[in-house]
């Protein structure tokens, strides 16, 4: 019950309108044991007596509470519509955010499935329910124990059979609860399963289309899509469990009140009026018992729903500001853009082996660092740790003496600007895609950016120019293009701190240079953390630093390295071939593992 | 009579205009194969509606014959009608277990079938689709549509269809007791007709805008949780929740519209029908005191009348799932209905056999040792253009022989990826042939196409799954030894040992763990296992660093032997292991040798390779 209970604030904050709407549920039940009253009234009295004058009464009276009904069952309606929409959209908004501020290692620990199932199949659950289930579920035991309580008084006998009757009916629904909430948490995360597999199969269609794996995929999603099946069959295999029940119980007590009814009538205890008003008000109690079964199987499915939304709710944020929030536009320093990463360990959650080890490694303000390491060294997630995707293990990471942590999240992310090496573009123009970098750039900035990352001919050749449209991933580009239109974003804001990782390895040796050099030239003065490849690359910035087993294997300029530094000259290609005849036994003087 | 507007602007739909009988089709397609199961069905309505209507007459006979007699020392009569209640009871639940089952198992196979239909047809569809089309899109119509139909069909197929013959059940009661009370009673048909028709175009456009709203919802949520690194590192969060709480408002009032929809249509339902019992009792009581009609008639007739008016909230509110339903249908039903361009033959050729009396790929022995023979390529008066677009390829012919490993240069933009697409059967050319040894690349089976020929791109994507299950994309059916040995062949192997599981280590989403040059690695590892004809590859060694570049070019030397392969890098270190290589501007060939001739000459080639010698150290 726990996670529904959870949203009693909201419901608090729209209570009038909630209860408005649970007095109108309760007033239909109401009316429909009114009207048959009446009419009764109405034949027995003046059709049989032939009396028309006594008639327009009790008919204005049927007319007006018929359409009373009417208007009750709409005001209802549109008395709840908007304020179900609105908490399936606040809920959805508050999961979203959530999830925004949610540090990337948490986000790659999820399946992406599991996040959109819930916030679209789970939240439009939970609308439902708190559109009509709740607002009967709420109302159905009351109209049960009216009855219940007039079947008492009428009858102590009669009140006893129902209460007997219930006992069954309270084990029948304990036993389908805890299958039926077992079994709709179960579906549910499968269907989180198979909205994962949707989409990377849809997002990973150039590797099925190219192996020709598309059956395999096929087969995946079969099977994934055969247990969602059974897991919904086997919850309307429970249903029918319950419904049934639910069906024949009432009935056999009206049996029963009928039968012992007759004996107590001839025992003289009971009257044949009593025995027919019992069985008239068992008769309208019918309808909401037999509704039960399905608000109860409608109310344990959002509350898995719930559940599974509340998990998202209560990830804990680990990368904030120091009062653990985070600001959204704190106020931006002015920094020199001294970077330094001090005695830094770094392992992922899930490991104990660390990625990073009693890592020291500074960038002076306006230096360029080319930071080279083989596949799987770390170098990425060193980037990471700048602007805070990831945060340390141990030791600091500080921008001018000032650790990273200890500044709002977003005046770091304002300093310090990434680009990734794989590129992400947003479904929307090439213009937004770029000035993402510094909101309310002006199209001369735009364009100048772009010439930066050598972006401007492309561009400019594209259908609509700067507003072409790049789909999601930006598909349509080429990885080249893409990722200097990425480049291109991290550059336009002239940040403090650059860091690039591998930014143009899609990018011919040619281009990459006039980029290198453009960097140099218009942005002097910021920091700059690239990951290379290229011994071009290399060879253009201030300093290298060779990554190597965690730490800071050799650190020096490129020639420097490529003289000392064995492991260097391997990374650049230069240790077999190009290396024996420029530096003929430099190998042998190399100062390895030479942290500064 | 005022139901709500609704603000027309809103959404133009891009659906087809006769998608709503194509939805009928579809649902139509779906339901029939179950027919059998839908007739046993309908027996069981009609005993339901039949015992529904029954049951009460037992009770009233108990009442009004057993209970007297009974009284009077006789108990039969109240035995009987007792039995025969609690016989209708029992028979009644036994039903409603039966079709409450049936309707799970049925609506759930039909989904089942929907969602294949739906998955197996999005994979079919052509490179250009999905270049066009976002994941998101393709992915609400997988969930929440889906959702839509589900609703339907567990809650409402069977509801509706009971509610139906209730009230034909009822209705020939009314007219049994009494014909002109029940023509007034069904009077009030007329204007529930056209409170029908127009509740029908108001919801259908209600339920078309949430279908429409809750997909760029999705759309949004997904690009923003994929890119969450980029959202986070541009602070964009403020603008990405201001973007979704556009579109979520929107999906926010279609939905508060629908419901309010469903608010009227329900309210004037109810109303009209009780005033025609309003009615009724008047005309009846005028007919009973004018002696046309009996009391007793008139007291039977109101009690059923109220019977016959109940069902009707069920039926508006199945009328509403359906609605909704439709919306997604046909929403579902616009991508069922999109054809792929890149259209697989109906009579498909096969590949001539492999000269050296090769055995067909052995499916668990893929160690990349095989003597593998390649097969020749060759692109005749090719033409190619994407949809609207100028032509990227003007007119390209171009022979490659069986084994010879070509590496493909020039600028971006230069056509070389178009020309592998279309190799690859991405794309057709808009005019000409390409033939794989001589047989039409159209002309052959796509399962032999796609094991013949295999592309690596620069991007690399891991599914959710161990790292070995990853690399077995390559080909499903490899032993553990040659996952092992392709990881091996690239490099890979020492890395993936130090995971937390080795190879049954879960990549996560999308990789998370593994970095790019990695993934890579992955890929290549992959193209190990598939050992086919000829190779693609798109900058796929771009993330490497250059060890691992040499590594993997020195296993792919060994793996190319005799292959036919086609190479795009920027990376000129490529050139090293090709026979030949082709420089490409603006969609033509500008020049064609073999490495030495063209780096001893004085072509674009011998500048680029200049140029990137100097690049080196």
């Amino acid at each position: 019950m726990r996670p529904l209970l959870r949203f009693w604030p909201d419901l608090r904050s729209r209570i009038g309108v909630y209860v408005l709407v649970l007095v109108l549920t309760l007033l239909a039940n109401g009316i429909q044991l009114i009207v048959p009253v009446i009419t009764g009234h109405i034949v027995d009295g003046p059709i049989a007596h032939r009396d028309l004058s006594a008639l327009w009464l009790p008919v204005l009276g049927v007319l007006l509470i018929g359409i009373a009904e009417a208007v009750g069952m709409w005001a209802r309606r549109m008395v709840v519509a908007p304020v179900v929409s609105a908490w399936e959209v606040t809920w959805r908004s508050r999961l979203f955010d959530r999830l925004q501020y949610t540090s990337v290692a948490i986000h790659d620990s999820w399946e992406s499935g599991q996040l959109l199932s819930r916030a679209v199949n789970d939240l439009s659950q939970l609308r439902r329910f708190f559109a009509f289930g709740l607002p009967f579920l709420l109302s159905t035991p009351i109209v049960l124990a009216v009855g219940t309580v007039m079947l008492v008084i009428m009858q102590p006998v009669f009140g006893l059979i129902m209460i007997l009757m219930a006992v069954p009916a309270i084990i029948a629904v304990a036993v389908f609860e805890k299958h039926y909430r077992e079994t709709s948490r179960r579906s549910q995360d499968t269907m989180g399963e198979l909205t994962t597999d949707v989409e990377e199969s849809i997002q990973g269609i150039r590797i099925l289309k190219s192996f020709g794996r598309s059956p395999w995929a096929a087969e995946r999603f079969s099977e994934i899509s055969t247990r969602l099946k059974s897991l919904e069959v086997r919850k309307a295999k429970l249903d029918s469990w319950l419904w049934s029940v639910l069906l024949l119980l009432p009935t056999l007590a009206q049996a029963a009140i009928v039968a012992i009814g007759t004996w107590g009538v001839i025992e003289g205890w009971t009257t044949i009026g009593t025995v027919v008003a019992a069985v008239t008000i068992s008769m309208v109690l019918r309808m909401p018992i037999e509704m039960l079964g399905f608000l109860l199987a409608d109310a344990l499915m959002a509350l898995t729903a719930a559940g599974r939304y509340w998990e998202v709710i209560d990830i804990r944020h680990d990368i904030t500001d120091t009062d653990g929030g985070v600001d959204d536009a704190p106020e931006v320093g002015r920094y020199r853009g001294r970077l330094r990463f001090d005695d830094v360990d770094f392992h992922f959650a899930d490991t104990e082996r660390l990625t990073l080890r009693g890592l020291d490694l500074t960038i002076e303000p306006g230096q360029t660092l080319a930071l080279v390491g083989a596949t799987g060294s770390g170098k990425t997630t060193l980037a990471s740790l700048v602007p805070r995707l990831q945060d340390v293990s141990a030791g600091t990471v500080s921008i001018d003496e000032v650790d990273i942590r200890d500044m709002p999240v977003n005046e770091l992310r304002h300093l310090v600007s990434v680009s990734f090496e794989d590129p992400i573009l947003f479904s929307t123009s090439v213009a937004e895609n770029v000035e993402m970098g510094a909101p309310g750039a002006s199209e001369a900035e735009i364009w100048e950016a772009l010439e930066i990352a050598a972006a401007k001919d492309f561009v400019s050749r594209l259908p609509e120019g700067l507003d072409t449209q790049v789909g999601e991933q930006g598909l349509s580009l080429s990885g080249g293009q893409r990722q200097r239109l990425a480049l291109a974003r991290a550059v336009i804001g002239r940040p403090r701190i650059l860091v690039l990782d591998d930014p143009l390895s899609a990018v011919d040796v040619d281009t990459e240079d006039r980029v290198q050099r453009a960097l140099r030239e218009i942005l002097p003065d910021s920091t700059t953390l690239i990951i290379a490849h290229r011994p071009s690359t290399a060879a253009l910035a201030d300093v290298v630093a060779v990554l190597d087993e965690g730490r800071i294997a050799a650190l020096g300029t490129h020639e420097q390295l490529l003289e000392s530094s064995k492991l260097y000259r391997e990374l650049m290609g230069a240790s077999a071939n190009t290396a024996a005849h420029t530096h003929p036994g430099a190998a042998a003087s190399a100062t390895e593992g030479g942290t500064p | 009579m005022s139901m709500p507007r609704l603000d027309s602007d809103d959404e133009i739909e891009s659906l087809p205009p006769d998608i709503a009988k194509k939805a009928r089709a579809l649902l139509m397609s779906l339901v029939r194969p179950h027919s059998a199961m839908i007739i046993f069905l309908a027996v069981i309505v009609v005993l339901t509606a039949a015992l529904m209507v029954i049951g009460p007459v037992f009770i009233a006979d108990a009442l009004d014959q057993g209970v007297p007699a009974a009284i009077d020392g006789d108990m039969g009569p109240l035995i009987r009608a007792v039995t025969f209640f609690v016989v209708s009871a029992v028979a009644s639940a036994i039903l409603a277990f039966t079709s409450t089952r049936l309707v799970g198992i049925t609506a759930q196979k039909i989904l089942f079938t929907l969602r294949e239909r739906v998955f197996t047809h999005v994979q079919r569809l052509d490179l250009g689709y999905h270049e066009k089309s976002t994941s998101g899109r393709l992915v609400s119509r997988q969930t929440s549509d889906m959702e839509s139909v589900q609703q339907f069909l567990s809650y409402s197929l069977f509801e509706t269809a009971l509610a139906v013959l209730q009230m034909l059940f009822i209705a020939v009661t009314l007219v049994v007791l009494d014909v002109p009370l029940a023509i007034v009673a069904f009077a009030g048909f007329v204007p529930l007709f056209f409170i029908t028709k127009a509740a029908h175009s108001t919801q259908r456009s209600a339920y078309r805008r949430t279908r429409t709203s809750i997909a760029k919802v999705i759309v949004h949520f997904v690009e923003t949780m994929g890119g969450i690194r980029a959202v986070q590192a541009y602070r964009r969060q403020p603008e990405r929740r201001g973007t979704l709480s556009d579109q979520d408002a929107r999906y926010r009032d279609a939905n508060t519209d629908a419901l309010r929809g469903v608010a009227w249509f329900a309210g004037w339902t109810r109303l009209i029908g009780n005033i025609t019992q309003t009615v009724i009792i008047v005309v009846g009581a005028w007919l009973v005191i004018e002696g046309w009609t009996q009391i007793g008639v008139l007291a039977a007739f109101i009690l059923y009348l109220r019977r016959f008016y109940g069902p009707l909230d069920e039926l508006v509110q199945a009328f509403n799932l359906y609605q909704s339903a439709s919306a997604a249908l046909e929403k579902i039903a616009a991508v069922l209905d999109t054809d792929p361009e890149v259209v697989e033959p109906t009579q498909p050729k096969a590949l001539p056999a492999h000269a050296s009396g090769g055995a067909p790929p052995a499916d668990n022995d893929a160690a990349p040792t095989r003597p593998a023979t390649g097969r020749s390529l060759d692109l005749d008066g090719v033409r190619f253009a994407y949809a609207d677009g100028p032509d990227v390829l003007p007119r390209f012919d171009l022979h490659i022989p069986a084994g010879q490993i070509v590496a493909l240069v020039g600028a971006t933009g230069a056509g070389k990826s178009t020309l592998v697409k279309l190799v690859t059967r991405f794309y057709d050319p808009s005019v000409g042939r390409i033939t794989l040894d001589e047989v039409d690349l159209r002309d052959l089976d796509d399962g032999q196409l796609r094991s013949s020929v295999v592309m690596v791109t620069q991007e690399s994507f891991l599914f959710a799954g161990t790292i070995a299950d990853n690399i077995r994309i390559g080909n499903p059916g490899a032993s553990d030894e040659a996952v092992v040995a392709a990881a091996t062949a690239v490099g890979l192997d020492a890395y993936i040992r130090r995971l937390p599981e080795g190879y049954a280590t879960d990549v996560k989403k999308r990789g998370g763990r593994l970095s790019s040059g990695q993934r890579q690695l992955v890929s290549f590892a992959r193209v190990f296992l598939a050992d086919p004809d000829v190779v693609v590859l798109d900058e796929a060694t771009a993330h490497l660093d250059i060890p691992s570049e040499r590594l993997v070019q020195n296993a792919l030397a060994t793996v190319l032997e005799g292959r036919t392969a086609i190479i795009i890098a920027h990376r000129l270190s490529t050139v090293e292991i090709a026979d030949r290589v082709l420089v490409m501007e603006s969609g033509r060939i500008i020049e064609d040798g073999t490495p030495d001739e063209l780096i001893s000459g004085t072509g674009k080639f011998a500048q680029l390779h200049q140029a990137w010698r100097d690049s080196l150290v």
